[in-house]
């Protein structure tokens, strides 16, 4: 079992108030609520949690970034990944990860993804995302070529990384002549890539067909269990079992002393009034040719205030009730989070464990408890499951390096 | 309108089936229609039917033409449909360009200046506004998008109704993904047409509602100055889409400016 700590890096000392009055906390809310001031202190704040993450044990610190939000302050993600290569030691630098299309230059991402992975001296999990709706309109980029960009971005990076340089590149949206970065990762042969992701089939499919291990952020035991089945399907299909090690997952856990101290903190998690992004606004994060074509129906509903959010949105007690939110001290922590791990089997668990305005001495009571008293009780609930994860189960790092394909699929992988 | 009889077909173009609705007699006058695709029939469509032969194609991606994946450009639109009337044998027709249509009507007329007896471009986009900016659809709903090409809102709503079909927000979603596709960046303008245009010796004339909301008249200005023979009419109390708010005061202008033979 890989365990990680992970927060959102809430942009806590936003107006909520002006966020409210102007109907969204997304893309065009002004940057005038941005205080740069708080945003230094909180910046740090973030390097203290994560240096005692690191201090207590924790195997992972998994980082992300968003755009002209307040829920997120990572506008880089490989920024604090680089920060963390030169300042921790032991954890592991788990980036889930780096919006692929957003890049109009993926040659120099995976140069920084290179000299983060050997400073940090093979730490490195780059997953990559296809960032949200918004982010590409915050970062001018087409989201009717979202997907392709996704997947073009992906197999330049791990070419950059893997095929000996000088070679060229021309593909449909990437044109490079000369691809020789003289940075390449490492660990060979090339960093893990996990790929997190909440209702797209395609991004499951990919994944899976990838044999890279996906991420279920935040979903229900059922849904989850779906995306677990999907994923089977296609492993099967490719000619691998997949099992934990394929298996991530991130939930909201926060975590005190006190019960009651708990449950007002976890409250936090619903900081953003709504869904964790804050006040979406539907035109701006399902921008036209970003969704699958089977979604437009209803996210063009949504969009006309016709339909509910396919996304969902639901409340602090449901979430709670389908254990989407856990709360308390260790010992009811580590209960509902067995439950979690005997019904979906993963190999790969990431708590968010504070978020909106929760304290900096709570947010550190927090983390302390995950790593001493949480983390290592779930160790041993691993252990009796025999949920491994990949670098326990030293699970491929791609299909192509599979060394126990099926015949049929070993050549449809050789290809 | 009594007596306008329309013909539905579907062509092959490059690699695609192209829908084109065509209907009367005389000249041959090219409609293109606006980046939020066009109903098949319109009052306007039917004015300038009763005095030529009118050709509407749904551009390809939008409507009922399939969309090219390959196409990455408004300029392989133009291509297109000079294609398309090569194909046809029509020669010198008329090109009326609505909004995003007028894009395209500048750009073949760009490419062919001889071949060409009038352009309108009626608040046309593809020139960067000397002053102000072109409407930005990705961050604008469906209906507000809409419904900011009218200045009077009844307008739209006898065009679309007062409450839109979801059918018709799917396909102004369908609509605006090629438009993202072929017109992201710069957006909805092309940096090369205005230096392109000095060629068109043919009469140009300009028609903007003095309302418009999604297109800033100072582009009308910029067409003006790249054009040798343009005019400007501005008609008053209208929005961006004078086609759907104002059919028959534009298709007098357009009757007028092309000729009545």
């Amino acid at each position: 079992m890989h365990l990680m700590y992970f927060t959102e890096q809430p942009m806590s000392a936003y107006s909520e108030q002006a966020g409210r009055d102007f109907g969204a906390t997304a893309l065009m809310f002004s940057n005038k609520h941005f205080d740069p001031v708080a945003g230094s202190r909180l910046y740090n704040n973030y390097i203290e949690q994560y240096m005692l993450a690191e201090e207590v044990g924790i195997d992972g610190i998994m980082l992300n970034e968003h755009h002209n939000a307040p829920f997120c302050m990572q506008a880089k993600a490989n920024i604090f990944a680089a920060i963390l290569a030169g300042m921790t030691k032991k954890t592991k630098i788990v980036l889930l990860g780096n919006p692929l299309p957003l890049a109009e230059n993926p040659v120099r991402l995976a140069e920084e993804l290179a000299m983060i992975d050997m400073i940090s001296k093979g730490r490195l999990v780059s997953g990559f995302v296809r960032g949200g709706g918004q982010e590409q309109l915050a970062t001018g980029v087409n989201p009717a070529f979202n997907r392709e960009r996704f997947e073009e971005a992906h197999e330049l990076v791990v070419r950059a990384w893997t095929q000996t340089g000088p070679f060229r590149f021309e593909g449909t949206h990437y044109q490079h002549r000369v691809v020789n970065p003289w940075a390449v990762p490492l660990q060979k042969p090339y960093p893990r890539v996990w790929i997190p992701g909440v209702i797209s089939k395609e991004t499951i499919i990919w994944a899976a067909e990838q044999r890279y291990p996906y991420i279920a952020l935040n979903t229900s035991i059922e849904q989850t269990k779906k995306i677990w089945e999907l994923y089977d399907s296609v492993a099967q299909r490719m000619g691998y079992e997949s099992g934990p090690e394929n298996r991530g997952y991130l939930i909201q856990v926060h975590i005190s002393d006190s019960d009651d101290k708990a449950r007002e903190n976890a409250k936090q998690f619903r900081w953003m009034q709504g869904e964790f992004t804050g006040l979406a606004h539907p035109v701006w994060s399902t921008p036209s040719g970003y969704g699958s074509p089977t979604n437009r129906r209803a996210f063009v509903e949504f969009a006309a205030g016709r339909a509910i959010n396919p996304r969902g949105n639901t409340t602090f007690e449901q979430q709670v009730e389908d254990l989407r939110i856990i709360y308390g001290t260790p010992d009811t922590v580590v209960k509902k989070l067995k439950l979690i791990l005997e019904q979906t089997r993963p190999g790969i668990l990431a708590l968010w464990g504070n978020d909106g305005r929760v304290s900096q001495e709570d947010s550190l009571t927090c983390i302390r408890l995950m790593g001493q008293e949480v983390f290592p009780a779930i160790r041993e609930i691993a252990k009796s499951l025999d949920l491994k994860s990949p670098f326990e189960a030293d699970a491929p790092v791609h299909l192509k390096y599979s060394t126990d394909l099926k015949p049929a699929a070993k050549a449809a992988a050789a290809e | 309108m009594a007596g306008v009889d329309w013909t539905d077909s579907t062509r092959d173009a490059a690699g695609i089936k192209l829908h084109v609705s065509r209907a009367g007699r005389g000249r041959p006058v090219v409609v293109l229609h606006h980046e939020t695709g066009t109903l098949d029939r319109l009052p306007f469509y039917d004015e300038l039917a009763q005095r030529y032969d009118v050709l509407v194609p749904h551009h390809p991606g939008y409507s009922r033409s399939q969309r090219p994946e390959w196409m990455r450009s408004v300029r392989d639109i133009a291509v297109l449909y000079r294609g398309l009337l090569s194909e046809l044998g029509l020669e010198k027709a008329a090109l009326v360009g609505l909004g995003f249509g007028g894009w395209i009507a500048a750009e073949m007329a760009s490419m062919a200046p001889a071949d060409l007896s009038h352009l309108v471009l009626v608040g046309a986009m593809g020139i960067k506004p000397p002053v102000g900016d072109i409407l930005d659809l990705a961050i604008t709903g469906y209906l507000d998008y809409a419904r900011a090409g009218f200045h009077d809102q009844k307008a739209f709503d006898r065009v679309y109704g007062a409450e839109p079909s979801n059918d018709q927000l799917e396909m102004w979603d369908v609509c605006r993904e090629m438009s993202f596709r072929i017109a992201w960046k710069p957006y909805m303008y092309s940096q090369t047409l205005p230096h392109l245009l000095g060629a068109v010796r043919a009469p140009a004339l300009l028609v903007w509602g003095d309302e418009d909301k999604v297109v800033p008249q100072s582009a009308a200005k910029r067409y003006a100055a790249a054009l040798t023979q343009a005019r400007l009419e501005i008609v008053k109390g209208c929005g961006h889409c004078v086609d759907m708010e104002q059919p028959e005061t534009l298709a007098k202008l357009v009757t007028d400016f092309i000729g009545r033979e």
